[in-house]
């Protein structure tokens, strides 16, 4: 098992393989299906799509014809590809959680008013899921939602609202942050929709004066904040706590900058 | 349904008590449902009297042709009057050219009197029989097809979903589906359409997350699932939604293009979509009186209760729901047959018992509703994106519906909340869907849950639970002197949604109906019943 000391590997350490039942072994199990009616030149095929992968050696330990046209494979095999994880760099998150007491306490320390927060499902999305796991009272995965904040003030707006709309009512609401959820996906409707919202916030502010823009959802890729034009993204599992301990992480630093 | 009686021993006076108190809330609004009208129930008359197509914007005739007469002489005396009297007097030789003229406000109508009145309801009730018998004539040819190729051999019947926004992407899928064992294909609609006021023309090839529900659309896919249930030799049934803002409009273009099960719940818009809560008590009526004499299967909503609440707190409320849809059905002549009420396995897994909570929720609804065809929904809250434990809770789920002779069994999706279902996914759920069905449907003759256990006084409690929520729904009231059902929809009884009657979307195309109203569909649905066929499916 020194698959990982191979000449050209870099030095031991920060070197990572998967690891089926032995440290170093580079097992990995994946599952996929080629459109090929099943018979031995199918089975070739998917053996060599596996090496391909990176899989030496490959085993395939499952084959099952779907109808005549496809067959489905599940093939374990050992990795050759190595992480080194001084390679890898990943957003960690750069303020503390805070109780929804805590939260408001600091609010009402620093902002000495409630913090108003607008939120909405732009575009064509009608998939109020998200959103509204973080702001109604009912919250998610046992937290309470924003608007269980005593210092938070929620407009929800639910779904397909107009960028405009949204842009006018946070306008009129003194929006400190708004938070648009995009479920849908299809076409790359996610990141139109929320490029557009940030481009029309800009516009429509002074510099310095855009509210927090947060943009929530399952797809986005992480750290893609700047190229959507938002303060911040969530994705998939994020709790009202986690979205309530940064809006107060977020509004003091502003706050702090400038004071 | 083979379902031996009396497992759960519940007491029959709640039971009849339930009925009572649905009866009774749901009274007043059916009441209210009969003295109004809508933009999208005289769209559908007129779908029904043959118009169809639309502009070069795509907007269609029907909502031009009923906003002209809106704006002329108003909605309450119904659009068929003032338009047939608009032909009659010769403004335009056909619907379609007066619908053009009247979009460039090139005809003036009015509302007859006396003896032009009378004729001019003749010629619409003429108009309108057209549409009705191609409803008429689309079961009979359903039953036909039946007859010919046969049901599916065994219960429940295996719901597929296929959703890729494109028609001619939907069809080759669903046939696929079919020929993998579903023996019902639901096509998603896009994203937004429920909140659309008019129904999208010809075949579409861009939707999000699904396809829009059109007259052609519905026409191709149900041609596809012809060619392959006579390859199959099984009749494989069609689905989509009647819901949203075009609830009537829809379901007529149902009928007419022998849809055959179609989504159609009584508060699922209200509460969830916010549209507003007179607009969708019209619309439903007149929707599902249209499925009823179409031989169309509706499929309701409460899984919506329960994915939007924790199951466990909420459970009655699915009973609660289910007990207003079949009140609302029966009431507008569907019979039980035709009720795919709806529950879903959605208690967390975490917590005790949870699956002795599913079996004793799934048992009493299967014992409320004896006669009618449940439609069992699998989880989707508590999806991981973990496929493999994924996989087992939909193996726990369909072992439910094994254990209590569902109806209509939706099949889960390991990759539930992950991706689309890719053509494996589908597969190995199929595959986990006829293992559990082959070792544990004969379950239903061994089990019986035991006397005063978990499983019956779980039952008895969310009955009960359900009796006391019903009551506060009948002694609600709100300061405009509503409907209670209204102020309690008002006022949050349903989860945290407060929808006051006189907010939503859609208000603004509701008219009361004067004493003259007059719509040929309607009159002739009231006067239907299904004895009309012979008392034939």
């Amino acid at each position: 098992m020194t698959r990982a000391t191979t000449p050209d590997a870099p030095a031991q350490g920060n070197i990572i393989r998967p690891y089926g039942d032995t440290t170093g072994d580079g097992m990995v199990q994946m599952s996929f299906t080629l459109p090929l009616p099943h018979d031995k030149k199918a089975e070739g095929a998917a053996l060599q799509l596996a090496r391909k992968m990176g899989l030496d050696p490959a085993l395939l330990v499952h084959a099952k014809a779907m109808g005549p046209d496809f067959t489905f494979f599940v093939v374990y095999g050992s990795s050759t590809h190595l992480v080194n994880l001084d390679d890898v760099h990943v957003v960690e998150r750069e303020y503390p959680l805070l109780s929804a007491k805590d939260a408001n306490l600091a609010i009402k320390k620093h902002l000495r008013r409630k913090l108003v927060v607008v939120g909405a499902c732009i575009g064509t999305d009608a998939h109020t899921v998200g959103i509204d796991a973080i702001l109604n009272i009912k919250g998610f995965a046992g937290e309470k939602g924003l608007e269980y904040y005593r210092e938070i003030k929620v407009v929800n707006l639910g779904a397909q609202v107009l960028v405009p709309d949204l842009v006018a009512r946070a306008r009129a609401e003194k929006a400190d942050a708004v938070l648009v959820s995009q479920v849908v996906t299809q076409k790359d409707a996610h990141i139109h929709n929320t490029t557009q919202m940030s481009a029309a916030f800009r516009e429509a502010y002074p510099a310095g004066q855009v509210p927090v823009l947060i943009a929530g959802g399952p797809r986005f890729e992480d750290g893609s904040e700047k190229a959507l034009g938002v303060d911040r993204i969530f994705g998939r599992g994020t709790t009202p706590g986690e979205v309530a301990s940064y809006l107060v992480h977020e509004m003091t630093q502003r706050k702090a900058r400038k004071s | 349904m083979t379902r031996p009686n009396a497992m759960l021993e519940l007491d029959p006076t709640v039971v009849r008590k339930a009925r009572s108190l649905a009866r009774k809330a749901a009274a007043p609004v059916v009441e209210i449902a009969k003295s109004h009208t809508t933009v999208s129930v005289e769209r559908a008359t007129l779908r029904l009297a043959g118009l169809a197509g639309a502009d070069h914007e795509r907007v269609p005739w029907v909502n031009h042709l009923v906003t002209a007469v809106r704006d002329e002489v108003g909605l309450e005396h119904g659009v068929t009057t003032p338009v047939y009297d608009a032909l009659l007097r010769g403004e335009a030789p056909d619907l379609t050219t007066l619908a053009q003229k009247a979009a460039s406000g090139n005809v003036s109508f009015r509302l007859p009197t006396g003896r032009e009145a009378k004729a001019a309801q003749r010629a619409a009730a003429k108009g309108v029989g057209v549409g009705l018998r191609t409803v008429d004539r689309s079961r009979a040819t359903r039953d036909r097809l039946i007859k010919r190729h046969g049901d599916p051999k065994t219960k429940p019947w295996i719901y597929l979903i296929v959703a890729t926004g494109d028609i001619y992407e939907d069809i080759p899928q669903a046939q696929a589906a079919a020929r993998e064992g579903a023996d019902i294909i639901a096509v998603i609609r896009s994203t937004g359409q429920s909140l659309l006021d008019y129904v999208p023309e010809g075949a579409t090839r861009e939707g999000f997350a699904g396809t829009y529900a059109t007259q052609e659309n519905f026409r191709l896919m149900r041609a596809a699932l012809d060619d392959v249930s006579k390859e199959l030799g099984r009749y494989v049934r069609l689905t989509n939604y009647a819901s949203g803002l075009c609830m009537p409009e829809i379901a007529a273009l149902a009928g007419m293009e022998r849809l055959d099960m179609m989504l159609n719940d009584s508060m699922y818009g209200i509460l969830f979509r916010d549209i507003n809560p007179i607009r969708t008590f019209v619309d439903q009526r007149f929707s599902r009186q249209v499925h009823a004499r179409a031989g169309i299967i509706i499929n309701t909503g409460e899984d919506n209760y329960l994915t939007t609440a924790d199951a466990v707190e909420a459970a009655h409320t699915v009973t609660v729901s289910q007990l207003l849809n079949e009140r609302f059905a029966k009431e507008a002549g569907l019979e039980d047959w035709q009720l795919g009420l709806g529950h879903a396995f959605e208690i967390n897994p975490e917590i005790p018992d949870s699956f002795r909570m599913e079996l004793a929720h799934a048992m009493l609804a299967r014992q409320l509703f004896p006669d009618a065809p449940l439609k069992w929904m699998p989880p989707t809250k508590h999806m991981t994106g973990d496929v493999f434990r994924g996989y087992l809770l939909d193996g726990f789920f369909n072992l439910v519906g094994a254990m209590t002779g569902q109806g209509i069994l939706l099949v889960g999706m390991m990759t539930e909340a992950v991706v689309t279902p890719f053509l494996s996914d589908r597969d190995l759920a199929l595959q986990n869907v006829r293992y559990v069905m082959n070792a544990a449907s004969g379950l239903t003759e061994d089990f019986h849950p035991p006397r005063d256990g978990f499983i019956q006084t779980r039952a008895r409690q969310v009955l009960s639970e359900a009796v006391e929520l019903l009551e506060r729904i009948v002694n609600d009231t709100d300061a405009a002197g509503d409907a209670p059902l209204l102020a309690a929809i008002a006022d949050g009884t349903f989860g945290l949604m407060k929808r006051p009657a006189t907010g939503g979307k859609g208000l603004d195309g509701v008219f009361e109906r004067a004493a003259a109203y007059d719509n040929p569909a309607i009159t002739s649905l009231d006067a239907w019943t299904p004895q009309a066929l012979g008392g034939t499916r």
